[in-house]
């Protein structure tokens, strides 16, 4: 007979040794820096093109992401409908997506396809023309989508925190309007294309099964010719400009039977010494499904469905932010529970046994998420586009073997302070 | 190619086992062939909020998820009408540990009252989150009593009505496991850096000697062919008009499903798809437009559903619908629209392989609905589907007495 009371034995995280899968580098002709991991397991690969060209670039609202969203919507050549069928005949997918640094134009297709996709992703990306009625149709279908979500609670209470965390004229607080919608025009967007998006602005981000040609073909397509000439682009300083006021409650519709609770505070960015030592002290609290605010006020009293903590990385300014949707007559007291929570990891060591628990969870996690070349370029990418090599990949790991309680607990004194949250209800 | 072997328990259990020497992990997913469309009408939720129930502690460990985390590893779970699934991905030095965890809560859960009670809290939350406290959130619960009027699959996997979850009693937890929850019901699909040597030798020492139970017999009553459309209106507090038609389909098990399928993949899920083109971008009547459906494995319900541009009339929204479905009936859709619908699901097929959860799930899936071979096999019949195939099915399921439509109307 087995003891099945007995857990069999494991390999403890500390003793996992993970490796960063090693990243080639070459630049095509022109200069463009190309970043590529291989894989040959499967059959598919992943293109991607990052410009800095994000909201903290815009000068108008929501003309970043409105460039970056219509680029694929008309070139010279071919219409939106036309580009959209060279690249679904093939059963790829072009994703973009523009975000407070950076925007992206993303390939995922068979690798056997590839030479076929080029050239309509060289017109989206150099030749786009912005058509008049293709911004009308964005403008009119953005709004009607963000008439919708406004009576969401959840998509009110998002706006409403960063807001208070950054200001609302900060790219990182900044949110949609429909008056921000009616003022887009095609000019705007032209012209910031046409500073951001140009050759010397390009890293290409490669990863999967990639054909014995592929050079020679990013060559011929994005490396042969300075594309939209030479721009430089001066990141300006903003500084956030949080709120004074700390608490707010406020009724988006009288019969909502939930409250989308907001707690959360200023923190430092990713280049803090500090930084890698909450990522553990955030996991702890919030950041895993058997953190203490799930263990607390999901699985304990049942007020929520899901609470979670989590650390904002952005490139100038960071912010902890604890968000849940609960029950509308229990949402004061789960802010009591929240900082009860705070109050504990400020006042009492965490034990050995939950402190090795979420080394090995997050380690365990980490070696998951490096599982697969689009996996491992998607961390190479985060470390250049901010700027950072493999030392900060491996330092964080090293800060996950070997932080003790004792500096969690002092990370928890420094940060873990309620008058220092912003908190909110919306219901 | 996914490569696997298979063998069974003597309990009835069916294992199968993918190895991939390139990753350091392991999954380890259990399937149970058991789903909403299971529950007694009185008491509908239950296989969902089961599934909550399962990480309550079993039988010989208190703690379902502390020791997996220290083992490296992370579970979830989804319920869906037709089947429960649970999964587990850890380092794979570690992978005892998952098949220590899972086949305690197979033997036996631990039944606690508190669990329950807490669960019970969760699962009411869950439901206000998705289905109340949203735009449009009732939507489905409308459809499917509009749409079936005899088969179970009239309620959604989270249930018919709060109730039903408030008012579950720890006798008929019990009484759902010991009938569902046995080998004979089960799917074991261990996956990653594994031998098929090393599971074998597990399976039998943590699973050998659960009992195999009664194999459960599914009688379920059929849906009657629907012969005559189905209407309802709607006026919520919701900011824009909305249109949704659900048309009986087949199952995913009939071999007419192919062709069904695609038909949605040319109706919609592209720049490039026919109601996005023209009910979207050319008469601008919808800010946007979609076809799908579930692939359940009962006969099912391709949707469309759409938001009417502001200042657009219902009937002329609804009409332009139609005429692209009458296109769809009256001509055959040109052989390059059929390759482009066959390319696009080739590449789906590839990027699900790429990972080894996903590739888990499926061989469970194909193993529940026939054979885990069939996940090999599953492109062929995408490929084989004609362009009078796709007429074929468009007349069958767009036939106007197959159609259930709510009109879903903005008020204050």
């Amino acid at each position: 007979m087995i003891n099945r009371r007995q857990a069999p034995a494991i390999k403890d995280a500390v003793n996992f040794d993970i490796q960063l899968k090693p990243l080639e580098q070459f630049r095509l002709d022109n200069g463009i820096p190309v970043y590529v991991v291989r894989s040959t397991e499967q059959e598919t690969l992943q293109l991607e093109l990052v410009f800095p060209a994000g909201s903290w670039y815009e000068s108008e609202n929501l003309v970043a992401s409105a460039t970056n969203f219509l680029m694929k919507n008309g070139t010279s050549k071919h219409s939106a409908l036309e580009i959209n069928e060279m690249i679904e005949y093939y059963g790829a997918y072009l994703n973009r997506g523009a975000y407070h640094e950076n925007a992206t134009y993303t390939l995922h297709c068979l690798s056997k396809h590839i030479t076929e996709l080029l050239p309509t992703l060289q017109e989206v990306i150099q030749d786009p023309v912005f058509p008049e009625q293709e911004l009308a149709i964005f403008i009119q279908n953005m709004k009607q989508k963000l008439a919708v979500n406004l009576q969401k609670s959840e998509f009110v209470a998002n706006r409403h925190i960063d807001k208070y965390l950054f200001g609302e004229f900060h790219p990182y607080g900044r949110v949609s309007s429909m008056m921000a919608y009616d003022a887009l025009q095609t000019e705007s967007l032209r012209a910031f294309y046409q500073q951001h998006y140009t050759y010397n602005n390009c890293k290409i981000f490669l990863a999967g099964n990639l054909p014995d040609n592929m050079v020679p073909l990013l060559n011929q397509y994005f490396g042969s010719t300075k594309w939209n000439g030479e721009r430089h682009n001066l990141r300006p300083e903003m500084p956030v400009l949080p709120a004074e006021e700390k608490k707010y409650r406020i009724f988006n519709d009288e019969n909502g039977v939930q409250g989308s609770i907001r707690v959360a505070r200023a923190f430092p960015n990713r280049y803090h010494p500090d930084f890698p030592k909450m990522l553990v002290l955030n996991t702890i609290f919030g950041g895993y499904f058997g953190s203490r605010l799930m263990s607390n006020i999901r699985e304990e009293k049942g007020y929520t469905y899901g609470i979670h903590s989590q650390l904002y990385n952005f490139r100038q300014a960071g912010a902890l932010n604890i968000q849940t949707e609960a029950g509308r007559d229990v949402c004061e007291k789960a802010i009591a529970e929240i900082y009860l929570e705070m109050n504990r990891l400020r006042e009492e060591p965490i034990p050995e046994e939950e402190l090795s628990l979420v080394r090995n969870f997050m380690i365990g996690s980490i070696l998951g998420d490096l599982d697969g070349a689009f996996q491992v370029i998607q961390r190479w990418k985060n470390l250049i586009l901010n700027d950072l090599d493999e030392n900060y990949f491996y330092n964080n790991i090293r800060t996950i073997k070997t932080i003790s309680a004792e500096e969690l607990q002092q990370m928890a004194r420094l940060y873990l302070v309620p008058e220092d949250f912003y908190e909110l209800i919306v219901i | 190619m996914v490569h696997f072997s298979k063998f069974t328990l003597d309990n009835g259990l069916r294992v199968i086992v993918h190895e991939d020497a390139t990753t350091p992990m392991a999954v380890v997913n259990v399937l149970y062939d058991v789903g909403a469309r299971d529950e007694d009408p009185r008491q509908t939720g239950f296989a969902h909020l089961f599934e909550h129930l399962m990480f309550g502690g079993s039988i010989n460990i208190p703690e379902y998820d502390e020791p997996l985390q220290m083992a490296g590893g992370e579970n979830n779970a989804y319920t869906t009408n037709d089947l429960t699934n649970y999964y587990i991905e850890l380092p794979a030095e570690n992978l005892e540990t998952a098949f220590w965890l899972e086949s305690d809560r197979m033997l036996s859960l631990a039944f606690s009252e508190k669990s329950l009670e807490v669960q019970r809290k969760v699962v009411v939350e869950e439901y206000k989150e998705h289905y109340i406290n949203k735009p449009y959130g009732d939507v489905w619960h409308k459809m499917r009593e509009l749409a079936y009027s005899t088969h179970p699959y009239r309620w959604m996997t989270i249930g018919k009505e709060l109730k039903h979850i408030e008012d579950a009693k720890l006798e008929d937890v019990k009484s759902f496991f010991f009938r569902h929850y046995r080998p004979q019901n089960a799917i074991l699909v261990v996956a990653g850096k594994v031998t098929e040597a090393q599971v074998k030798a597990l399976a039998q020492k943590w699973f050998g000697d659960i009992p195999s139970g009664e194999r459960y017999v599914r009688h379920l009553p059929q849906e009657p062919v629907q012969d005559a459309p189905h209407f309802l209106e709607i006026k919520s507090k919701v900011p824009l008009d909305a249109l949704y038609k659900a048309y009986h389909m087949p199952s995913r098990i009939d071999p007419k499903y192919y062709a069904a399928d695609l038909v949605s993949d040319v109706l919609s899920g592209g720049g490039s798809s026919r109601l996005h083109q023209v009910l979207v971008k050319e008469k601008k009547l919808f800010s946007n437009i979609e076809c799908y459906h579930f692939g359940s494995l009962d006969a099912g319900l391709m949707a469309i559903e759409g938001k009417l541009v502001k200042g657009v009339k219902m009937k002329d929204a609804e009409k332009a619908v139609e005429e692209e479905l009458d296109k769809l009936r009256s001509e055959l859709i040109s052989e390059r629209e059929l390759q482009k619908v066959k390319n696009r699901v080739e590449s789906m097929l590839a990027f699900e392989d790429m990972g080894l959860l996903s590739r888990a799930n499926n061989l469970a899936f194909y193993e529940l609905i026939g054979d885990a071979a069939d996940m090999n096999t599953e492109f062929a019949k995408y490929e084989a589907v004609t362009v009078a195939d796709i007429q074929e099915q468009a007349r069958a399921i767009f036939s106007p007495a197959n159609a259930n439509t709510i009109h879903y109307y903005a008020g204050n």
